[in-house]
């Protein structure tokens, strides 16, 4: 028997935690939205600064929380997109404020969902307990529903409907998985919480039956898959993003995505630990190949702006799932890059779609033109994240999809063609649209509520990443990659 | 030698199951509700006696939680949002409702055939238990596919909910914090459906899912 495990971790977990759940509750009672939506940028600051410490701190895990390499990096990231996410946010709902569409009540139900909505990822990331990680991801479900159903427009309450029963649904089955997964470890580790304790299942991953294993993980997969955007469970993916307010898009797909398959990659790495069980890799294979041949395809016919963006990320998601389902050393960081890049890159590109949608005063793609004539840093901007996301070089996107395919084609060649015509249908439509989008000529001249740093900072990482990775970070990459199997 | 524990939490966990065919095929939203109430009776009996059983004393809160939550708070509340929204007290369900035996017959064969296999070394409870809560799910899942009245899609989450709860009962010692978060979650989830409830019947005037899904948001 291991000792009794400690139950606080004597570092700056407890403030990147608890930051943002004491201000969800403050900012519920914050009545004016201008000061209220600085609030929210302080206290993701603070976040970001407490997460950045992590770095240093070599916490041991306890029964609720743990701090590993894996997800030590992703809280970091997550805590940065939660902060730049804040200061687009700040601006964006100034203009909304300004034509209308959103009142000061509601304004103060945004900001404390949006504290509340990051407390759940960061718990989901750093919980060590399977009934904690369940706990925070339908946490996260239901203050994602409240927000996009914000406007309160017959579309935003469908889709907030949709995204709610297909989610739903999704967590159901990943509560099963989870109980399944306990009467696996049961036997073995007896009743109580060590069952249910990542490090313990870990540790001892190897005595526990790998038949239950087998099944739990099909559940979790389709369950916490579901909130991953993985085909054939998308289907609420695009609605979600496209009616509720740019912000949450960007977090959306920046951070819950992510958020959704660090999940699922951690019952794989149960599963790879056991050794017995099924390999978990074909599943993921074929939901990624299919999420990113289905998503290309569909890119074409979209003619909503957020909606195209949307369709990206599922593809994008796919894209990583593949990379996770190949497996190895070099697919599995592939995957990690991708996962940092994407999200990156995504969220810079609601940013700039979210001022360009205010400028246009539409999200119909037809409707925004020329807007490298009419606001040269805005469409510069969105061009580049256009050409960052395509998977074009320098960006960082560019060396994952490098890297991912050069492995895919070493060990199953066939994969890799569909992999290669996937990125390029998908390809072939982030061209078509953004010809359109940012040449030409204008058709807005609005001016730009709100600055760009948010989104110029987002490009600036994926470039530097798609130019130079510090050693470090390789050999940090490289760690996790391994402890993916 | 005829053990009484293990035929009252069968019967208990049987009868869960029971409801669940009977919430298939009501057409009237007040008898889906009484069946309902049923079901939650039959849950918080199941998840007490499992407590008495076994010994496990927290099990009497999960009993207690949803003996008030689901087979009184609940089902009342429903029983007002549909007499003050005047909505339509009869559903037609999508398919027939031979057709929906017929499939969820086939569901409970195959949670069944799935479960039983692979949990060899559990206990018999924990394996029939486990049978049953997934049949409860997946018929709960049909009820939804089913029926596309919201009322009755509500209904329909929240007995996939009883089945989740039945599961986590029926396996030995698993700890507290989840049945708790099951409770909160679905007081929560009961609250946004409540709200929704609410909005769509301002918007669209009816509590029909497939007028709003008719609705793409994307007109071209």
């Amino acid at each position: 028997m291991t000792p009794a495990l400690p139950t606080m971790l004597p570092t700056m977990l407890p403030i990147v935690l608890i930051a943002p759940l004491v201000m969800a509750a403050l900012l519920a009672l914050v009545p004016n939205w201008r000061l209220a939506s600085w609030l929210n940028v302080g206290a993701c600051a603070v976040t970001f600064a407490a997460s950045l410490a992590l770095f240093t701190a070599k916490p041991a895990a306890t029964a609720m929380l743990v701090l590993d390499a894996f997800n030590v990096a992703l809280i970091a990231l997550t805590a940065f997109v939660g902060l730049t996410t804040a200061i687009f946010s700040a601006g964006y709902i100034g203009h909304e404020v300004a034509s209308g569409t959103l009142n000061p009540l509601r304004l103060r139900f945004y900001h404390a969902m949006f504290q509340a909505f990051l407390f759940t990822l960061l718990l989901a990331l750093s919980a060590n307990n399977l009934g904690v990680l369940w706990v925070a991801i339908e946490g996260a479900t239901l203050t994602t529903v409240l927000m996009v159903s914000l406007y309160r427009t017959a579309a935003s309450i469908e889709a907030a409907w949709k995204y709610f029963i297909l989610c739903g649904v999704g967590i159901a089955l990943a509560l099963f998985g989870t109980i399944l997964i306990y009467l696996a470890a049961q036997p073995v580790m007896g009743p109580g919480l060590a069952a249910m304790t990542w490090t313990r299942l870990l540790a001892d991953a190897a005595r526990i039956e790998p038949n239950i294993l087998n099944l739990a993980f099909v559940f979790l997969l389709i369950g916490y898959g579901t909130k991953v955007g993985l085909a054939p469970l998308h289907a609420w993916l695009p609605d979600a993003h496209a009616e509720g307010p740019t912000p949450i898009s960007a977090v959306l797909s920046g951070l819950l995505l992510n958020v959704a398959l660090y999940a699922v990659l951690r019952f794989k790495m149960l599963l790879a630990a056991n050794g017995a069980a099924l390999a978990p890799g074909p599943l993921l294979m074929v939901m990624g190949l299919s999420s990113l041949l289905l998503a290309a395809l569909m890119l074409y016919r979209r003619r909503d702006i957020k909606r195209f963006f949307a369709y990206s990320s599922i593809e994008h998601m796919g894209i990583i799932a593949f990379a996770f389902g190949i497996g190895g050393p070099l697919a599995n960081f592939a995957g990690l890059l991708h996962m940092a890049m994407h999200s990156l890159t995504k969220s810079a590109i609601f940013f700039a779609v979210g001022h360009a949608v205010q400028i246009g005063g539409t999200q119909r793609i037809d409707g925004i033109r020329g807007l490298t004539v009419s606001h040269p840093a805005l469409g510069w901007g969105l061009l580049a994240g256009v050409v960052a996301i395509a998977g074009l070089p320098p960006f960082g996107v560019f060396m994952s999809e490098f890297l991912l395919i050069t492995s895919t084609f070493a060990r199953q060649p066939w994969l890799g063609l569909l992999l290669v015509l996937g990125i390029a249908v998908a390809f072939g439509a982030l061209v078509l649209r953004v010809q359109r989008l940012c040449f030409g000529a204008p058709t807005g001249g609005a001016p730009i509520h709100g600055t760009l740093l948010p989104l110029y900072a987002h490009l600036a990482v994926v470039l530097v990443a798609g130019v130079w990775l510090p050693a470090p970070l390789v050999a940090w990459f490289q760690a996790v990659a391994a402890l993916l199997g | 030698m005829i053990d009484i524990g293990y035929d009252a939490a069968h019967l208990l966990g049987a009868l869960v199951l029971m409801t669940s065919f009977a919430l298939l095929y009501q057409r009237r939203l007040f008898s889906l509700l009484n069946v309902f109430t049923i079901q939650a009776l039959a849950l918080s009996g199941a998840a007490a006696w499992q407590a008495y059983a076994h010994d496990e004393p927290h099990l009497y809160i999960t009993a207690l939680l949803t003996l008030t939550l689901k087979a009184i708070a609940i089902p009342v509340a429903l029983h007002r949002i549909i007499q003050r929204l005047h909505i339509e007290r009869t559903v037609e369900p999508a398919l027939g409702i031979g057709l929906t035996m017929v499939a969820g017959v086939s569901l409970v064969t195959l949670s069944i055939l799935l479960v039983l296999p692979v949990t060899e070394n559990a206990t018999a409870l924990t394996r029939e238990d486990l049978a049953l809560s997934l049949s409860v799910v997946l018929l709960g899942l049909l009820m939804m596919i089913s029926r596309r009245n919201a009322v009755s899609q509500v209904v329909g989450f929240m007995s996939i909910e009883n089945g989740l709860i039945l599961a986590a009962v029926g396996v030995a010692g698993m700890p507290l914090v989840v049945e708790m978060s099951i409770a909160f979650s679905v007081m929560v989830a009961f609250i946004i459906f409540g709200i929704f409830l609410f909005q769509i019947r301002e918007r669209f005037e009816t509590l029909d899912v497939r007028k709003i899904e008719s609705f793409r948001g994307e007109s071209d």
